[in-house]
């Protein structure tokens, strides 16, 4: 019963979508108020029936109903609750839905609580939202039906992929897919402005809280899945070019260039097509994302299923939806007025410039993922890996460091090229200092592109505090406060990238229980090795004395196997100290009774992820600057009537 | 400043960056681009030494063997037209097993032995890289094996 009501929860909301669809366009063209009386509800019974049919898989996952053929092959009775709760989205059809959701829970958030929006526009961005829901839910209903009966209903199911079976699962997917997915709404608010003809400063500002929200959950996605891939791959790397990856990049680089250009058009009106442009490529990216991962077309971790049908399904919606949009704005675009004008030198010029060099670093992220599949059409198979994607990505990406550290100490509209130069004069002397002692202390030991990274990340740390300068921090704005922050995160993410590649130590052994390895200041006693049970796995533990001066701590790193499906894993054992982590993989028994041994010492790695977690404090402290300021001022209003 | 020059600027600064970005990613692609061989192909055409590739195909059953160090270890990958042997140090993937498929990354010696510098095997049991279509999945036996 629970996965036919589940099913027929989501018929209901895929008709409710196209319900609202006709009624939202039909409405607006003919201005007819009654039918648009309905379209918000349409969207908020969407996002309630979207929500029940997910909780329902996940009930069928949880109660290992195996007479469902998605629980059937991708759960086990056997597996702790927190991954039978998380499998329901390790797999496709259960990743779809969950998009689907997501989607539908927008589309009804943006049904209750948008309320800047012009009513048109609002109404004209919710049949948006219905029109990309419904090729989803066709997606979902005629392809990837996740609630689909087998029969007879097996003993037991097939497991869920040990690599998946972490904690991470249960965090990483779900605030992805919100930030993904929820770059739907910039996207529908873009068709929605089109149609109703108004790309304006307050159709901005309206839709600016909305691209930062997503840009957030995105962030945290991201730096999630990194941190997640490295600890749990046991490779010690913590981005892997893999197509998956660049599937999220490319619309967080898009998303990136959106919020600052959503800014400009807010506050300055000016960069109106642009901003529109932006926020239709932002989820178009997303779309090809998508299809890049679940058509299985490319090889992936991510690639659950290679099914050529849905391949091709997905792909006509990405044509129709991108190319849809894209004609929407050639045809309306002629009648958008230009913006403001600004200076050459002024703070809109720089936002022009960052948002030139985060699109051609996403144009280049594009064709290197594509260029495999572009070249296989001509019979040769090729590979495009990390190689391509350093070198592409790392000069362009620190030229782009430069301009946000200048950025914000340029004024809006116009400035004077001295007096920003002077501006910059303290962060330029920073760098200078930073590069003659880095220079002294590891010249010749380091490549060129750590020791820029290096410089860059101190000098842009310093310039990116500037704009607190001689400010009263009580009264600078959280806005402000959120600009700081996330722009200090880059800095300190870079450093941190850039310490890996330029200080790792790297040491492989194989040793016997009683040696004792020295690597990079520290030691390891190798005490023994034990046999462990968990759950769902067996496992062979190592226990390693740990001291770098001082007291001792123990690590286990393991290598565990599991039953279903059978597979093996490698825990890593990670030992986190202020100025960097201890990274331990325990390999196989080889003869003589050595255990092959993997020891990095990184310094500074953790920076990467706590700059990724600053950018998204950034922007939540942003959005909340934004949104604290709407409450005030309407609770003044309230007050004073 | 006329508006009109300000935003011939632009124009001309953004053309110049699009420009640069492609001659980059041409001249990158060239150079960097893994091309990926099997042995069938490597035996074909030829691979000169230091030339960084990627090698896929399947670990011929019996055919690994561990050097003394513990951690290095020789194995020969074969398509079924042509056999390449092949070292690798360091720890191999968990699923990374004679039989099955994989792919390496590395390049030639002189003597013609692939030395590895990473190991990508599949990462689970449905998943398989795109580089060894023609060679299938079997069920029962859960190995990779080259069609006929």
């Amino acid at each position: 019963m629970i996965a036919e009501t589940g099913l027929a929860a989501l018929w209901l909301a895929a008709s409710l979508a196209l319900l609202q669809l006709v009624l939202a366009f039909v409405g607006v063209k003919g201005n007819k108020p009654d039918l648009l009386a309905a379209v918000r509800p349409a969207a908020v019974a969407q996002g309630v029936l979207t929500a029940i049919a997910f909780a329902l898989l996940i009930a069928l996952f949880m109660r290992s109903d195996m007479s469902v053929l998605l629980v059937a092959t991708n759960s086990h009775s056997a597996k702790p609750w927190l991954y039978k709760f998380a499998g329901t989205w390790g797999n496709h059809e259960g990743s779809m839905l969950l998009w689907v959701t997501v989607m539908g829970v927008a589309g009804a958030a943006v049904a209750l609580f948008e309320r800047a929006l012009r009513r048109d526009t609002h109404m004209a961005t919710l049949g948006g939202q219905a029109a990309i829901s419904l090729g989803f839910y066709a997606f979902l209903l005629f392809s990837s039906n996740p609630f689909a009966r087998i029969d007879p209903a097996p003993a037991d199911g097939q497991g869920l992929n040990p690599l998946l079976q972490d904690p991470g699962l249960a965090f990483h997917p779900p605030t992805l897919y919100l930030g993904y997915v929820g770059l739907s709404v910039a996207f529908s608010f873009a068709i929605g402005a089109l149609l109703t003809r108004q790309v304006d400063a307050s159709f901005a500002r309206a839709m600016r809280p909305w691209v930062l929200g997503a840009w957030v959950l995105l962030t945290l996605g991201i730096t999630a899945g990194s941190y997640w891939a490295y600890y749990e791959l046991g490779w010690g790397g913590w981005w892997f070019w893999d197509p998956v990856e660049n599937a999220s990049l490319m619309p967080w680089l898009a998303a990136t260039a959106l919020l600052h250009s959503v800014t400009v058009l807010a506050t300055r009106d000016a960069l109106r097509a642009w901003t529109v442009m932006l926020a239709v490529v932002a989820f178009s990216m997303s779309m090809v994302g998508t299809f890049l991962v679940r058509s299985g077309i490319l090889t992936s971790v991510h690639a659950f299923a290679v099914d050529p049908t849905r391949g091709s399904f997905i792909l006509g919606l990405l044509a129709l939806y991108i190319g849809g949009a894209l004609a929407l704005f050639g045809w309306r675009i002629g009648a958008v007025r230009e913006g403001a004008p600004f200076e050459l030198v002024s703070r809109e010029t720089m936002l022009v410039i960052n948002n030139l060099l985060l699109t051609v670093i996403l144009g280049l992220v594009l064709i290197g993922t594509l260029y495999p599949l572009m070249t296989e059409a001509f019979g040769h198979k090729v590979s495009v890996g990390a190689p391509y994607f350093d070198r592409i990505a790392g000069p362009i990406a620190l030229a782009l460091m430069i301009a946000m550290a200048a950025g914000p100490l340029v004024r809006w509209r116009r400035d004077q090229a001295r007096v920003v130069s002077k501006r910059l004069l303290i962060p330029f002397g920073i760098a200078l200092l930073l590069s003659s002692l880095v220079s002294a202390l590891a010249w010749g030991r380091i490549g060129i592109l750590p020791f820029l990274g290096l410089v860059i990340a101190g000098s842009v740390a310093v310039a990116s505090l500037a704009p607190l300068w001689k400010r009263n921090l009580r009264r600078t704005p959280l806005f402000t406060y959120g600009m700081v922050i996330a722009h200090l995160g880059c800095a300190v993410s870079l450093g941190g990238m850039a310490s890996d590649s330029a200080f790792t130590v790297e040491k492989l052994v194989a040793a016997r229980p009683g040696d004792t390895i020295e690597t990079a200041g520290w030691q390891l006693r190798f005490l023994q090795i034990q046999p462990l049970a968990g759950d769902n796995w067996t496992a062979l533990q190592a226990d390693m004395e740990v001291r770098r001066n001082g007291a001792s701590v123990t690590i286990h790193p393991q290598s565990r196997f599991f039953a279903s499906p059978p597979t093996s894993t490698s825990e890593a054992a990670l030992l986190t100290r202020w100025d960097g982590q201890l990274y331990v993989v325990l390999g196989e028994e080889v003869e003589g009774g050595r255990w092959q041994l993997r020891i990095w010492w990184k310094p500074f790695v953790t920076l990467i992820w706590l700059g990724g977690i600053m950018i998204a404090l950034g922007g939540a402290l942003a959005l909340l600057g934004r949104e604290r300021r709407g409450w005030l001022m309407k609770w003044r209003a309230r007050a004073a009537a | 400043m006329k508006a009109k020059h300000q935003r011939l600027i632009l124009a001309l600064v953004a053309l110049a960056a699009l420009i640069g970005a492609g001659l980059l990613a041409a001249s990158a692609l060239k150079d960097e681009a893994a091309y990926f061989y099997a042995p069938g192909d490597v035996k074909a055409k030829g691979v000169e030494p230091g030339k960084a590739i990627r090698l896929g195909g399947m670990v011929v059953k019996g055919s690994l063997k561990r050097a003394a160090d513990g951690v290095t270890m020789s194995f020969d990958v074969t398509d079924g037209k042509a056999t390449v042997p092949a070292t690798f140090s360091g720890i191999a993937p968990d699923l990374f097993k004679e039989g099955s498929g994989v792919v390496a990354e590395g390049s030639f010696d002189a003597k013609g032995t692939f030395i590895a510098t990473n190991l990508l095997a599949k990462h689970d049991e449905r998943y398989m890289p795109r580089e060894l279509e023609g060679m299938s999945y079997n069920e029962t036996t859960r190995v990779l094996q080259v069609d006929q």
